[in-house]
């Protein structure tokens, strides 16, 4: 039986096509017009993870490229379905590994959006400043990480200096550096502790400073300047079709961000802008993600000027767990604890999807609740997966040689992609 | 300050009823029911018409295809659902539709030729859920390995139970390395 199995793998491995532009039979199959096909990854280090890449070649020139996926798929969402809904939050933010807060704050949108449950505005404060530290450890691992695939060594430990200083905070916040967990149903696990925000508005003040020296690590470099500019360019309505968001869509010029076309989570009380390209090549790219480094500072900035007192999670004792010091003396309170410790709380049934604009664009998540404590249905609509579509047309009739820059300026999350 | 969860544009209800009116004039029994819930308008369609009903919704505007998404609304028949969410970019408006098929043979057509962008998102439903998109161009398993039985994604489907590969069960196990 295994042995059937196997042979029928293999068959079914061949019988993906390889390209859908053949060699052109009436020129004849010189050497010249001899098509090769390569296998890239899935462990290459320039593929940011378990991609694997099926690319026909024509000599240098990529003439298809087929991306192979799943090879990290660990049924995060079937495994969802089996827990209470505050226990879904670590397993989704095992999702899209580099940008966790994404995760957890598109579950718990969608969640609050079932059960009607209001925020309280200190949260949603607390919740944007983790939101865009994240964004700026997130950008810091694709900026070094794609320095490092154009052969620049140095950014890397720059940037991954930056995001250490990062985690760190998380830590001090949450106590994990990565998967934190701070994010829950109603608001966020607990209040920042004392000395966070003067920690946190330390690194916001020097972070833009730290910005430019990357800037002038990379862009007064004329390799990495001529591996960019010019390089696998993709127009907007292309892109749009393919359903792609986030920087690569306003590297054409496009400037979509939910952020501001439909503001969650407090984010209209904020001044900041959307950078956006103009020709929309990995050059754009490159400048449309370095340029919110600086707004994602800003935020965090205004965020932490004007953190309002308050309640860190909603008040609503049968979403959220009571204060510790009320165990002591209220029996009600006991009693909301077991109930959301053992079988958590239930939410009515409805569907919901709640998007929000991601580091690498629209991060929706669909949640269906059937009345139970556990959810009958989680999906990410990860922006990485829908995103990799726009790989072959852009690397299409390009060298090999942009197809490496094209990937890393592309910021493909497998974890995402694979789920 | 309003201090609100978030402003999620979606048309109201009137404005649903009328574009579900639009739809049923343009092409009877295309929608089967509306549904408006904690604002989120859903147009639930009739899986033979799911292709016009899109094409219909986005000459009207809402041309970019958020999400598809498969769910399983087991022990309910008909049983899978199909969801398109759709965004109108301009006035940001979002609208759902939503087919729902029998879980016999489920057959739905393929969106690839409008939204080029449901390429991957519907082999992922076809792969977690079994559902044949009729016209898609590469119709194959994206997630799971490409000579997986079953559909894990529904729900009547168990979670684990997969043998892990010994040397001792090697032979009647799943994928032998030869």
């Amino acid at each position: 039986m295994a042995v059937t199995l196997t042979e029928d793998y293999r068959k079914r491995e061949e019988s993906i096509t390889l390209a859908q532009e053949t060699v052109h039979a009436d020129e004849g199959e010189g050497p010249s017009r001899e098509l090769l096909t390569l296998n890239i990854g899935p462990h290459h280090p320039s593929t940011h993870g378990v991609l694997r890449l099926l690319a026909t070649l024509e000599g240098e020139v990529v003439r298809d490229i087929k991306p192979i996926v799943g090879y990290v798929h660990t049924g995060i969402e079937k495994t969802a379905e089996d827990k209470a809904y505050w226990k879904v939050i670590p397993v989704v933010e095992r999702m899209d590994y580099v940008s966790y807060y994404f995760n957890a704050m598109a579950f718990c949108g969608a969640v609050e959006e079932l059960l009607g449950v209001e925020v309280p505005p200190r949260a949603q404060y607390l919740r944007v400043i983790h939101l865009e530290l994240n964004r700026i450890a997130s950008h810091l691992v694709w900026l070094g990480t794609s320095a490092l695939d154009l052969g620049a060594i140095s950014p890397f430990w720059y940037c991954f200096r930056e995001r250490e200083t990062i985690l760190d905070l998380f830590e001090f916040s949450s106590g994990q550096r990565m998967h934190t967990r701070y994010f829950q149903v109603g608001g966020v696990m607990e209040d920042i502790p004392r000395g966070f925000a003067e920690k946190v508005s330390a690194f916001v003040k020097g972070m833009p400073a730290r910005a430019d020296q990357y800037a002038d690590l990379l862009e007064k470099n004329q390799i990495v300047l001529q591996r960019l500019h010019g390089t696998a360019p993709l127009d907007e309505q292309t892109l749009l079709g393919l359903g792609v968001t986030g920087p690569l869509l306003r590297a054409t010029g496009n400037p979509w961000d939910l952020r501001k076309a439909a503001p969650y989570c407090s984010y209209d009380h904020f001044d900041f802008k959307i950078p956006v390209g103009t020709a929309g090549d990995n050059y754009d790219r490159y400048r449309v993600r370095h340029a919110e480094l600086y707004e994602s500072v800003k935020i965090i900035e205004q965020a932490l000027a004007g953190l309002p007192e308050g309640p860190h999670i909603t008040p609503d004792r049968k979403v959220s767990l009571p204060p510790r010091h009320e165990l002591a003396t209220s029996m009600e309170a006991l009693i909301h604890h077991f109930k959301l410790v053992t079988e958590g709380f239930r939410v009515p049934p409805g569907e919901a999807y709640y998007p929000i604009e991601g580091p690498r664009g629209e991060l929706g998540c669909f949640v269906r609740a059937d009345g139970s404590a556990k959810p009958a249905r989680v999906h990410m609509r990860d922006p990485s997966f829908v995103n990799l579509q726009a790989l072959a047309p852009m690397v299409k009739d390009g060298y090999i040689a942009d197809l490496i820059a094209t990937l890393a300026m592309l910021d493909p999350i497998l974890g995402g992609i694979d789920r | 300050m309003c201090f609100s969860l978030g402003t999620r544009p979606v048309p109201d209800a009137t404005g649903l009823e009328l574009t579900a009116q639009e739809l049923r004039e343009a092409d009877p029994g295309s929608i089967l029911a509306t549904d408006y819930h904690r604002d989120r308008a859903t147009l639930i369609a009739d899986p033979a018409h799911v292709q016009p009903v899109l094409e219909h919704l986005h000459a009207k505007g809402y041309t970019f295809l958020a999400s598809l998404h498969g769910c399983d609304y087991y022990p309910e028949e008909p049983r899978l659902g199909v969801l398109y969410e759709l965004l109108d970019m301009y006035n940001v408006d979002r609208i759902t539709v939503k087919a729902r098929l029998y879980s016999g043979t489920p057959r739905i057509a393929s969106v690839v030729g409008l939204f080029p962008g449901a390429d991957f998102p519907e082999r992922e439903v076809y792969d977690m859920f079994g559902v044949v998109f009729d016209g898609h161009p590469d119709l194959r398993r994206i997630l799971m390995p490409e000579d997986y039985q079953g559909f894990p994604q529904r729900r009547d489907f168990p979670t684990g139970g997969e043998p892990v590969l010994f040397t001792y069960n090697e032979e009647n196990s799943y994928g032998k390395w030869q």
